[in-house]
């Protein structure tokens, strides 16, 4: 386990990108404008990969550095790209009927990390140093996890819930770099490409739905009940 | 040998694949998936008993073929080749002649990535083999495109993804947790996490168990994580229902009945089953009461399925022989059961042009034989006998009674009634009811339609009335090596 050694440079470096990449979920939180989303994605990505990285270089893991690339060029630019593409088809520019304002989605946010933070510290039992990054790191996979599905609750725009999903997504990834960086580098391979698939059917269902829904809102559609 | 066999397992949906999208011919591609489908079966079953001396490890140990794998495998073939055969009578009445080739393909591909899934050994590549067949099943239940069912392949992809990437975080908490102890870099297997898991602090296997649980939970339709079933399940064309409802839970089940039998043994086994016995009755009762105020016909058989992936969660969490045996002989009989009715309903919804109850009156006039084989079907799976149904749901119920779980069992039996009294006032009223005023229907029972009925209707009365000694030894011996037997 390279995090019991890990040193206060390194605890810093992998604790500050992973705090940035919370605070861009939080830019995602209280932005209408969908077009900040997709952003505050591509940043997000690209923080990511500079984890896997500092992770690989630290901790001796070469293979990350394939692993950061292929993040960094997949999630920090095919997906964002996808991601404008749809939106510009879509005409659609930012979030209308959101259910709550930006401001009370930041608020609820916050005791999201809260509630995150309480379960990480019971999930910890190592001490000093390496327990500030571990604790860090579970905070943020777990926060990240639950901003996501905030977003997916509040945003309704077909975009919005594409993102919600990337957010769970990013999250795991990004615990996972800093947790076990040792992972097979397989699994993280295919969990990438996995990604793009699952983006490229989101974008086909997504213009099924205009074309015979009528509507991208998840608002209405509201056919389906009981 | 065992390796051949999988090959062509695996080989034949591939093959359907390839000739439906290749040659593009929707007769050529109807045929070609019922072949392959039957290849499948035929393998199948042979492969269950190529393994019951124990599990076979190919490729690196990244497949693996188990006695619980293997049964999985024997129900989605069954489901495989019966919808496969009423594809063919089906598909054909919606005019969409030009996409057939499209649906088949991707029909086979549902089935490919399901299969797979029971024989993968690795944990990540298991949730990615689930993850895809969520891809691929999306557009077979947006393959109408009406508005309808447009919606729901959309929530089915929202739900279900996001339901799966809590399964995701769960595989990797569970593999950091193993470490510690395995070192940081090890082969992410079943075995490895079993070996594991004793040592993990219980706090951090707990929370990990849980978010599978929920993650797999969300794909296997318990409730509260079933808000996708109902639309994806009745909005899509009948043989792909069958499909979702038959073979797909049976394959996410699968991925809890593993995550069980990792945390056996462990501090918190107890109350990873406890959790699984709550989601277990909780959809149980949700599903009780939805059927009960039911209009819509397939909705009515998705909310069974809840239902009754609800008792097999039941049965897996009572635990012990009885337990488990009944859950994965209840895992089959639902497979063959929930194709029927949904066969049934595909009729009677083409044949009425509604999707609500009320407009389908007088059945059996219009099918004498679908019909009576549909009326039969659903009285077996309500539970009564001398139907299979009835036989493994009174074998978890003895589970329930005998162990820790009495309050379960209890509640179980008293919404037990109130489903089989909901379910079948419907059909009361769909077979009985004086037919008011309507045009003759406009589509009649063929044989592609009812003979794929008649399949699965002989083996359910034949199970419900003989449990044969091989399954019972199959069974048993799932529940002994997978997952730790008696308590």
């Amino acid at each position: 386990m390279f995090l019991a050694h890990v040193n206060s440079l390194q605890a810093s470096i992998f604790s500050s990108l992973a705090v940035l990449s919370l605070l861009l979920t939080f830019v995602m939180l209280g932005s209408h404008w969908l077009r900040n989303y997709v952003y505050a994605f591509a940043a997000q990505s690209w923080l990511i990969a500079a984890l896997s990285a500092s992770v690989g270089y630290f901790a001796g893991y070469p293979e990350l550095y394939v692993i950061a690339v292929l993040t960094a060029l997949f999630r920090g630019l095919v997906l964002p790209y996808l991601l404008m593409r749809i939106i510009a088809r879509l005409n659609v520019k930012r979030e209308l009927h959101a259910l709550l304002q930006p401001s009370s989605s930041l608020v609820l946010g916050a005791l999201l990390v809260m509630f995150a933070f309480v379960i990480a510290n019971h999930m910890n039992w190592q001490p000093l140093l390496s327990a500030h990054v571990v604790v860090l790191a579970l905070t943020i996979m777990l926060s990240m996890k639950f901003l996501g599905f905030l977003m997916l609750t509040v945003r309704d725009e077909a975009v919005s819930q594409i993102l919600g999903l990337l957010v769970l997504e990013n999250g795991i990834f990004l615990g996972s770099q800093i947790l076990v960086p040792g992972m097979p580098l397989l699994i993280e391979i295919v969990i990438l490409f996995d990604l793009l698939i699952v983006v490229a059917c989101f974008g086909m269902l997504v213009r099924f739905l205009v074309v015979h829904a009528g509507t991208t809102s998840s608002r209405q559609l509201n056919r389906l009940v009981g | 040998m065992t390796k051949d066999l999988l090959i062509i397992l695996f080989a034949a949906p591939l093959a359907g694949v390839a000739l439906s999208l290749a040659v593009r011919s929707s007769r050529l591609s109807e045929y070609a998936t019922v072949i392959a489908a039957i290849i499948d079966l035929a393998v199948s079953i042979p492969l269950l008993g190529r393994v019951v001396n124990g599990p076979v490890v190919l490729a690196h140990s990244y497949l693996q073929v188990d006695l619980l794998g293997a049964w999985v495998i024997v129900c989605i073939s069954i489901v495989y080749t019966l919808s496969s055969v009423y594809a063919v009578g089906y598909m054909r009445l919606l005019n969409e002649e030009d996409r057939l080739p499209l649906f088949y393909g991707l029909f086979s591909g549902f089935a490919f990535t399901m299969l797979a899934a029971c024989i993968v050994n690795n944990v990540g590549v298991f949730w990615i083999a689930i993850e895809l067949t969520t891809l691929i099943s999306t557009f077979l239940v947006g393959f109408e495109r009406e508005a309808e069912s447009t919606e729901a392949a959309w929530k089915y992809i929202v739900v279900v993804s996001g339901g799966i990437s809590l399964a995701l975080l769960g595989t990797i908490l569970f593999y950091w947790g193993g470490s510690f102890i395995l070192g940081p870099s090890y082969a992410m297997t079943w075995a490895a996490l079993h070996r594991s898991a004793p040592s993990v602090y219980p706090p951090l296997l707990l929370v990990s168990f849980l978010l599978v649980l929920v993650g797999y939970g969300t794909k296997a339709g318990l409730a509260p994580m079933h808000t996708w079933l109902p639309d994806a399940h009745s909005e899509s064309p009948a043989p792909v229902s069958a499909m979702l409802s038959g073979a797909l839970l049976n394959a996410s089940m699968l991925g809890i009945a593993r995550f069980l039998a990792v945390v056996r043994g462990t501090s918190i086994d107890r109350f990873a089953h406890s959790a699984v016995v709550g989601f277990g009755i909780f959809s149980f009762v949700i599903a009780a009461l939805f059927i009960v105020r039911q209009t819509g016909i397939k909705r009515l058989m998705a909310y069974s399925s809840v239902e009754h992936i609800g008792v097999q969660a039941l049965g897996l969490g009572f635990g012990g022989v009885l337990g488990v045996a009944g859950a994965l002989y209840h895992m089959l009989n639902h497979s063959l059961n929930k194709s029927l009715m949904f066969f049934g309903a595909g009729n009677a919804m083409r044949a009425y042009g509604t999707k609500e109850i009320s407009g389908i009156r007088g059945v059996l006039k219009t099918f004498p034989v679908s019909g009576t084989l549909w009326l039969l079907g659903a009285v077996g799976i309500a539970g009564a006998p001398p139907f299979a149904l009835f036989l493994s749901e009174f074998t978890i119920l003895r589970a329930g009674i005998g162990g820790r779980y009495r309050w379960a069992a209890v509640l179980f039996v008293v919404f037990l009634i109130v489903v089989f009294i909901g379910f079948l006032a419907h059909f009361r009223a769909m077979f009985f009811d004086e037919a008011p005023e309507q045009p003759a229907p406009r589509v009649l029972g063929t044989v592609w339609r009812t003979l794929p009925m008649w399949l699965a209707f002989l083996p359910l009365l034949v199970l419900g009335l003989w449990w044969p000694h091989a399954i019972w030894d199959v069974l048993t011996k799932i529940s002994y090596n997978v997952l730790g037997g008696a308590q």
